[in-house]
C-alpha cells in the first residue's frame, strides 16, 4: 500500500518535473512583460524582473505606426471571428453531404477532399493572391475569410463527418418518415446533435486564424488593417532595446484570448483533436 | 406460393429506398456547393494556374511571359539559396519530426495511468501546441535563445526545439490510441511473464502503429510548411548564412518581396511534388510496419 502510494507520488513529481521547462516560456513571457525594457535581453532567461514596471503595458495604450493598439485587437477579432463563423457554416454543410447524402461522385469527391488536407498552401499561394488582387480585395479582410466561407479548411469537414457518422441513422429516418427533407433534417436533427463539433471547429478556427501569420502578412499592408501578428512584426524590425518591453507586453496580451478559450473548453478541444486522428 | 410472397417485398424496399436517399440528388450538391466552388476556384484552378506560372516570368503587374523550364533550371542549378533552403528544411523535417513523435509517445505512455490528474496533465502538455504557431511565442523564442540565433547550427536547433515543444498535439492522439488497446492483451502479456520492454515491442507498438503512422504523415507534411518561427527569429532573412532559410520563407521572399512570382510558383510546385513523394514513400514503407487489427482496411 505504502509502496504504491510512493510510486504515485513519484509519478506526479516526474510529470511536474517535465511540465516545468515546457511551460516555462509562457510563464517567462508573463513575467518578462513587467521587466524594464533594458533588462529583457541582458538577463534573458531569468524569470523575475529586478522591479516590476507597468510601463510596457502603459505604452500599449498609445499608438504603433500611427494606429492605436486596440485597433490591432479589433482587427484580429474580426478576422478570427469571421473565419470561425464561416468555417462552421460552410464545413457543416459539406460534411452533412459527405456523411449522410447519396450522390454519384461521393467516393471520389470525398477522397479529393481528404487529399486537400495534405495540400501545402504554398502551392496555390500565388494564383490565389493574383485572384484576390484582380478582385480588388488585397488589403481587405476578404482574402482571409472568403476561402473559409468556401470550405477550403477540409480538416474541419473531416472532423464533422466523423461526428455525424456517429449519430444513429434511425434519427434521420424517423424525421424522414415525418416528412422532413434533407434541409430540415440537417437543421433540426443533425446540427443540434453535432454541437460539440461545431464549437470545436469554431474555437480551433479562431485560434489558428488568430495565430496565422503568413496570409495576413501577404494580404494586409495598410497599418490600419494590421492584425496582432503584423503589429508584433513592427517590433521585430526594430533593434531598439527600449522597444523590447512593449513587444513582450503585446506578445503576452495576444496570447490571452487563446488561453481563455483553452481554459474554458480544454476538454472539448483536446478530445475533438484526438478523435480527428483516430478514425482516419 | 413463394413467388407471390416474394415479389412485393423488393418493390417496397426499392420504393422506400428512393424516398430515403434519392429525393432529389441535387440536394446533395446544394449542400456541397460552397465547397465545390472553393475546390474549383481556390484549389484546383490555382494549382493549374501555378503550374502555368511556373513556366513564366511574372511580377503580378505585367502579363506573364513564357520562359519554359527556366525557373526550374535556375533553382536547381544556379541559385545557391534554393539549395540552402532545401537543406535547412530537410534538416528541420528529419530532426524535428522523429524527436517530436518520440517525445509525444513517451509522454503519452507516461500519463496513460489511472489518475484523477490525467486530464489536467494532458491539457497542460497540449497547451504549447495551441500557442506555438503564434508570433508571440516566436518572439519569446527570439529573446530566450538570443545567444543561439547568431550561430547557424544553434539557430536551426532553436527552431527544432520550438517545433518539438509542441509535441502535445500528437501526444493527445497517441494517448487516445493507447486507451483503445484492449487491456486483455496486457493481462495476457503479464501472465506470460513479459517484461515492460517486451510488452512495449510486442503489444503497444504494433497496436499503436496506425496512430503512429497517422501522426508521422501529418507531422511531416506540417513540418515542410513551417514558416512563422523562422521568419520571426531571422527577421524574414533566413540568417545566419541561410541556416533558418526554410523553403517556405524563401518562397515568400521570392514571391512577395522580390515579386518573382513565376520563380515562386515553380518553388511551390516543387514543394508540392516533394511533399507528395515523401507521403507516397511513407505509405509505401508503412506496409512493412503498420499493423491494422483484423486487417479491415
Amino acid at each position: 500500500m505504502n509502496a504504491a502510494r510512493l510510486r504515485t507520488a513519484g509519478w506526479h513529481l516526474f510529470v511536474l518535473l517535465l511540465l516545468t521547462p515546457l511551460l516555462y516560456p509562457i510563464v517567462w513571457l508573463a513575467a518578462a512583460s513587467f521587466k524594464p525594457g533594458s533588462e529583457v535581453l541582458e538577463q534573458s532567461l531569468s524569470l523575475l524582473p529586478s522591479h516590476f514596471v507597468f510601463d510596457n503595458y502603459r505604452e500599449l495604450g498609445g499608438e504603433l505606426a500611427g494606429v492605436p493598439v486596440w485597433r490591432f485587437f479589433a482587427n484580429s477579432i474580426l478576422v478570427a471571428g469571421g473565419s470561425a463563423l464561416a468555417n462552421v457554416l460552410s464545413c457543416s454543410l459539406a460534411a452533412y453531404a459527405f456523411a449522410r447524402l447519396r450522390f454519384r461522385l461521393r467516393g471520389p469527391l470525398f477522397a479529393f477532399m481528404l487529399a486537400t488536407i495534405m495540400l501545402p498552401a504554398h502551392a496555390v499561394l500565388i494564383p490565389q493572391y493574383t485572384i484576390f488582387q484582380r478582385l480588388g480585395m488585397v488589403d481587405t479582410f476578404w482574402p482571409l475569410i472568403l476561402p473559409k466561407l468556401l470550405a477550403t479548411d477540409a480538416f474541419f469537414i473531416f472532423l464533422m463527418v466523423q461526428f455525424m457518422r456517429n449519430i444513429p441513422r434511425e434519427l434521420d429516418e424517423a424525421a424522414r418518415l415525418d416528412g422532413c427533407g434533407s434541409i430540415r433534417i440537417f437543421g433540426a436533427v443533425i446540427l443540434p446533435l453535432v454541437r460539440p463539433a461545431l464549437v470545436t471547429t469554431a474555437i480551433f478556427t479562431f485560434i489558428w486564424t488568430w495565430n496565422d501569420f503568413l496570409s495576413q502578412l501577404i494580404y494586409l499592408s495598410d497599418p490600419e488593417k494590421y492584425t496582432l501578428p503584423l503589429a508584433l512584426r513592427l517590433f521585430i524590425d526594430t533593434t531598439d532595446q527600449a522597444s523590447y518591453g512593449p513587444m513582450l507586453a503585446l506578445s503576452a496580451l495576444a496570447l490571452v484570448p487563446i488561453l481563455l478559450f483553452f481554459a474554458a473548453f480544454q476538454r472539448l478541444l483536446v478530445e475533438g483533436f484526438a478523435t480527428s486522428g483516430l478514425k482516419g | 406460393m413463394t413467388t407471390v410472397l416474394d415479389r412485393p417485398v423488393p418493390a417496397v424496399t426499392a420504393a422506400s429506398g428512393r424516398r430515403r436517399y434519392g429525393e432529389r440528388p441535387s440536394v446533395a450538391y446544394l449542400f456541397l456547393s460552397p465547397w465545390v466552388v472553393g475546390a474549383l476556384l481556390l484549389t484546383l484552378g490555382p494549382m493549374a494556374a501555378s503550374l502555368y506560372l511556373s513556366f513564366t516570368d511574372y511580377d503580378l503587374f505585367t502579363a506573364p511571359e513564357w520562359v519554359g523550364w527556366d525557373n526550374y533550371v535556375r533553382a536547381l542549378t544556379v541559385d545557391p539559396h534554393f539549395w540552402n533552403a532545401v537543406e535547412a528544411t530537410g534538416k528541420f523535417v528529419l530532426i524535428s519530426v522523429p524527436v517530436q513523435l518520440a517525445a509525444a509517445l513517451g509522454v503519452a505512455m507516461l500519463i496513460n495511468r489511472r489518475s484523477r490528474a490525467q486530464g489536467t496533465y494532458r491539457s497542460a502538455f497540449y497547451a504549447p501546441s495551441l500557442l506555438g504557431a503564434s508570433v508571440s511565442v516566436a518572439v519569446v523564442w527570439r529573446v530566450i535563445f538570443n545567444d543561439w540565433i547568431g550561430t547557424p547550427e544553434r539557430a536551426l536547433l532553436a527552431l527544432v526545439l520550438l517545433s518539438v515543444w509542441q509535441f502535445g498535439a500528437p501526444m493527445v492522439i497517441f494517448l487516445a490510441g493507447l486507451q483503445q488497446i484492449p487491456s486483455e492483451y496486457y493481462d495476457a502479456a503479464a501472465v506470460d511473464g513479459a517484461g515492460p520492454w517486451r510488452t512495449f515491442r510486442s503489444i503497444t507498438l504494433p497496436m499503436l502503429s496506425p496512430v503512429i503512422f497517422f501522426n508521422l504523415v501529418y507531422d511531416t507534411i506540417r513540418a515542410f510548411q513551417v514558416f512563422t518561427g523562422a521568419y520571426v527569429v531571422s527577421n524574414g532573412t533566413g540568417r545566419p548564412s541561410d541556416s533558418t532559410l526554410f523553403y517556405t520563407l524563401y518562397l515568400y521572399e521570392k514571391g512577395f518581396v522580390e515579386f518573382k512570382m513565376g520563380y515562386a510558383s515553380a518553388m511551390g510546385w516543387m514543394l508540392l511534388v516533394a511533399v507528395a513523394a515523401v507521403t507516397a514513400l511513407l505509405f509505401r514503407l508503412s506496409r512493412n510496419w503498420v499493423f491494422y487489427a483484423g486487417d479491415e482496411s
